[in-house]
């Protein structure tokens, strides 16, 4: 019958359908920047939406200082930071995103850990938030130290590394705890809030945003340990240095930025101030290499002499991003801390362009 | 007294004339004879023990349920409405929404309820996500045209339903298409020769079988070839759409979110399925074991198969298999995986009302000279797919839910785009979430509930369901 020869036509037309639709793009075996230049964008694979690091804010643009950090890169390459496509990935789908080429940087509060670093085939690019698992408790609970929470029930979500922190932390301390764990982050709250819980941890930067959902933000205290060292920061594939190095130096750049007291209100004026002295053999030659007016450093990276002035001009110094997406003034107000520049007793410290 | 045999009704104590018609007891009638009817005769009977025990408890249950009934509603209303936060005359974001105690504006005193305007500062993001705001008004032809047709089609009071249903099903799945991404895509240039010369072959077979050339398999499959030479001229003028310069500027299906995606997909996979779920229930049970054990293959493997893992698979396994660099659009991978996945339930659905169709009206048929299409076509299928309306429906119903299962491959559908904005701390309050849920709960109840009394009245219309 017809029956069998339509039923078999409109299989193949359906996979030959798909194959048509398939959209051919740009190979990237190559490198990956100058495959970057010729699509004319960066793919930069962002969370599905964490506070402060990358969230979309009500008209749908991406904020956050895991999203700046895209931005920069895309002002380095192309002098335009919108030139980026913002890909949001699950926690389960970021490496392989990655290493299959649907994204060009991974910036999604990814931990630099030595398992990610040599067994996935992606390599860190460096520490642009240095978090850590912290502890909230009740203010009314009175305590004021991790080290008086023996016997805590203690809520946190499963399978991810804090469970496995926290447990580790405890016993080397000697102290008895049940964890309570959650599968969803909402859950974690409304446990810790309905109080079935004594304690809440997850990374610290987290615990802020955290909080800012609960009915009486000011009845929690998030102890002063942190239990874990979390360095979160973008990754590249492994077997690509010249990439490797664009990443790297846009998040250097910003950190010197600042260093040098260049912020995207007065680059101009500086750059006008050094380019005069600069022929003189004058001025501050530090800020002059940054800014593309001395010897080149841009064609070392593949880009253009000014790379560090776009990324300065159009995103901010790394000082500035920190202020706008997770600094004290903004709802999260989370204190420099360890993200403070290394000449302010922080851990931020930029390699020198030279 | 005179007394007549023949005239009994004359007796005295026999009436002459009919009774008055008395209204009903009292008790009986009116909201109080419903309430009785219906609750009071079960907690009002405390004629012995065993009566009495049941009266109590019903009286308790009832009380019971009232209670709870009417406090959930009720917090519900108050939360929603009354307690609800509707004016922002400043301008602020979660501040709208939090007492000065939590950082925010309101009196200390004030209950917060629903935050409305968390809600009207994102509504845009939940109906287009972050669909390009110079563009937006095509999406909003493309709903519109949506509405217009649906009603043009679905309305059996309209005139012209047929044509509304062609332009429907054919010409505006391109426009929204063309509107919706901008077209001017390209197709490999292999394409433009292999697929019209497919065409023309497949459409050639089909009118020289129809005129009797080519022998007999040619003539035997003539339906089959027009079939399939119309669908591949359809995906020609598809192709030709998708590919032509309309002067649009072209939107990344990245950038579609909350309802549109939701509806693209439901839409796609509604429209989709019921085909193919036809095709693969006649295909199960066809008499040739290799179109038999096909769609029985087919349909137990997608229907032993969670949707969520083949998301997850086209998402994360795919790219692996694919050569580097090479991208496949991730609404195209939805948009397959959830066709595939509920046209596999709708055939068992199809094939439940295809069982249920007597012998005889194949034999019939036959014995009046039908072919087997045509007995398909004009005597199986239609008796067979009314009764099982209600199976249908139930699975486009499903289908709709599970488009929110698209957020596991990073799109935002309308329940990934309203929970990514409580990632956004500038509206994160502790009433933001509700909220939020409770949005989307009222939007995907209108559209279940819509289609639920669609097909009521379907049912009703066509009067199969032999109702007692």
């Amino acid at each position: 019958m017809a029956l069998r020869h339509l039923l078999c036509g409109v299989m193949a037309v359906g996979f030959g359908f798909a194959a048509v639709s398939t959209p051919a793009s740009a190979q990237t075996s190559g490198s990956t920047l100058s495959a970057v230049k010729s699509k004319g964008r960066l793919d930069c694979g962002v969370s599905q939406g964490l506070p402060g690091f990358s969230n979309s804010d009500s008209a749908g643009n991406f904020t956050g200082i895991d999203v700046d950090l895209c931005r920069g890169v895309a002002a380095a390459v192309f002098g335009d930071p919108s030139k980026v496509r913002f890909r949001t990935l699950s926690a389960k789908e970021r490496f392989e995103a990655l290493k299959s080429g649907e994204i060009d940087v991974l910036s999604r509060n990814s931990t630099w850990t030595m398992t990610r670093d040599t067994q996935l085939g992606i390599i860190f690019a460096g520490v642009n938030y240095y978090d850590g698992q912290g502890l909230m408790v009740p203010a009314s609970l009175g305590v004021s130290t991790a080290a008086e929470l023996d016997g805590a029930r203690i809520c946190t979500n499963t399978g991810t590394t804090t469970e496995l922190n926290v447990t580790d932390y405890f016993r080397s301390h000697g102290m008895s705890f049940e964890l309570i764990a959650f599968e969803k982050t909402d859950e974690v709250g409304a446990a810790y809030e309905a109080g079935r819980c004594d304690v809440y941890t997850t990374d610290r930067s987290g615990l802020a945003a955290e909080r800012l959902k609960f009915a009486d933000p000011e009845g929690h205290v998030v102890l002063p340990e942190i239990i874990s060292k979390e360095p979160l920061g973008p990754a590249v594939r492994q077997g690509d240095e010249q990439w490797l190095n664009v990443v790297k130096w846009t998040h250097y750049a910003m950190l010197n930025a600042e260093e040098l007291g260049i912020s995207s209100e007065n680059v101009d004026q500086i750059r006008d101030e050094q380019a005069g002295l600069v022929s003189q053999g004058q001025g501050n030659q530090e800020i002059q290499r940054l800014l593309g007016l001395g010897d080149d450093f841009g064609a070392v990276l593949g880009l253009p002499k000014d790379w560090a002035y776009q990324v300065i001009k159009q995103v901010g110094n790394y000082g500035e991003v920190y202020e706008a997406n997770v600094g004290p003034d903004t709802p999260l107000k989370l204190a420099r801390g360890a993200n403070a520049l290394w000449t302010n007793g922080g851990l931020q410290y930029g390699m020198p362009v030279r | 007294m005179t007394s007549s045999p023949h005239a009994p009704q004359s007796v005295a104590y026999v009436r002459t004339e009919d009774a008055p018609i008395l209204p009903p007891p009292a008790n009986t009638t009116g909201l109080y004879g419903w309430a009785r009817r219906n609750f009071l005769d079960s907690m009002t009977d405390f004629s012995d023990v065993g009566s009495s025990v049941r009266s109590v408890l019903m009286i308790l249950l009832t009380a019971f349920l009232l209670w709870f009934g009417i406090s959930q509603i009720w917090g519900l209303i108050k939360f929603v409405f009354i307690d609800g936060i509707w004016s922002n005359p400043t301008g602020a974001r979660r501040e709208a929404c939090l007492t000065q105690a939590q950082g925010g504006l309101l009196p200390n005193d004030q209950t917060v309820g629903a935050c409305w305007p968390y809600v009207a500062a994102n509504a845009k993001l939940f109906i287009y996500g972050r669909y390009p705001m110079a563009e937006l008004w095509r999406p909003n032809l493309v709903f519109l045209l949506l509405a217009l047709g649906l009603v043009w089609t679905l309305w059996s009071r309209m005139p012209y339903r047929k044509i509304g249903a062609a332009l429907m099903l054919v010409v505006f799945p391109m426009v929204a298409f063309v509107l919706l991404t901008g077209a001017d895509l390209s197709a490999p240039k292999a394409f433009w020769y292999v697929w019209p010369l497919a065409t023309a072959i497949l459409l050639g077979l089909g009118w020289a079988g129809g005129k009797g050339m080519g022998g007999e398999a040619v003539k035997a499959f003539s339906g089959a070839f027009w079939g399939l030479g119309l669908f591949f001229a359809y995906i020609l003028v598809f192709a030709l759409a998708a590919t032509m310069n309309w002067g649009l500027n072209s939107v990344t299906t990245r950038d579609w979110g909350g309802l549109l995606v939701t509806l693209v997909v439901a839409l796609t996979g509604i429209t989709a399925s019921l085909p193919l779920g036809i095709l693969l229930a006649l295909g199960r049970r066809s008499t040739l074991p290799a179109v038999k054990i096909l769609s029985v293959a087919f349909i137990e493997f997608w229907r032993g198969v969670p949707l969520i893992t083949v998301l997850f698979m086209s998402s994360v396994m795919l790219p692996l298999f694919l050569p580097p660099g090479t991208s496949f659009n991730d609404l195209l991978r939805a948009l397959i995986g959830v066709t595939l996945f509920a046209s596999a339930y709708m055939a068992e659905v199809v094939r439940g009302g295809l069982q249920a169709i007597p012998k005889g009206q194949t034999e019939g048929a036959q014995s009046l000279g039908l072919s087997f299409w045509e007995t398909t076509r004009l005597i199986v299928l239609p008796q067979a797919l009314t009764l099982v309306i209600p199976g249908i429906v139930n699975t486009f119903i499903g289908l709709f839910k599970d488009t929110t299962l698209v957020s596991i491959i990073g799109m935002f559908d309308l329940l990934g785009q309203v929970s990514s904005t409580f990632a956004d701390s500038s509206w994160a309050t502790p009433v933001t979430r509700p909220t939020g849920y409770l949005v989307v709960a009222a939007i995907f109840f209108v559209f279940c509930f819509l289609m639920s009394r669609y097909s009521m009245s379907m049912e009703k219309k066509l009067r199969r369901g032999h109702a007692r």
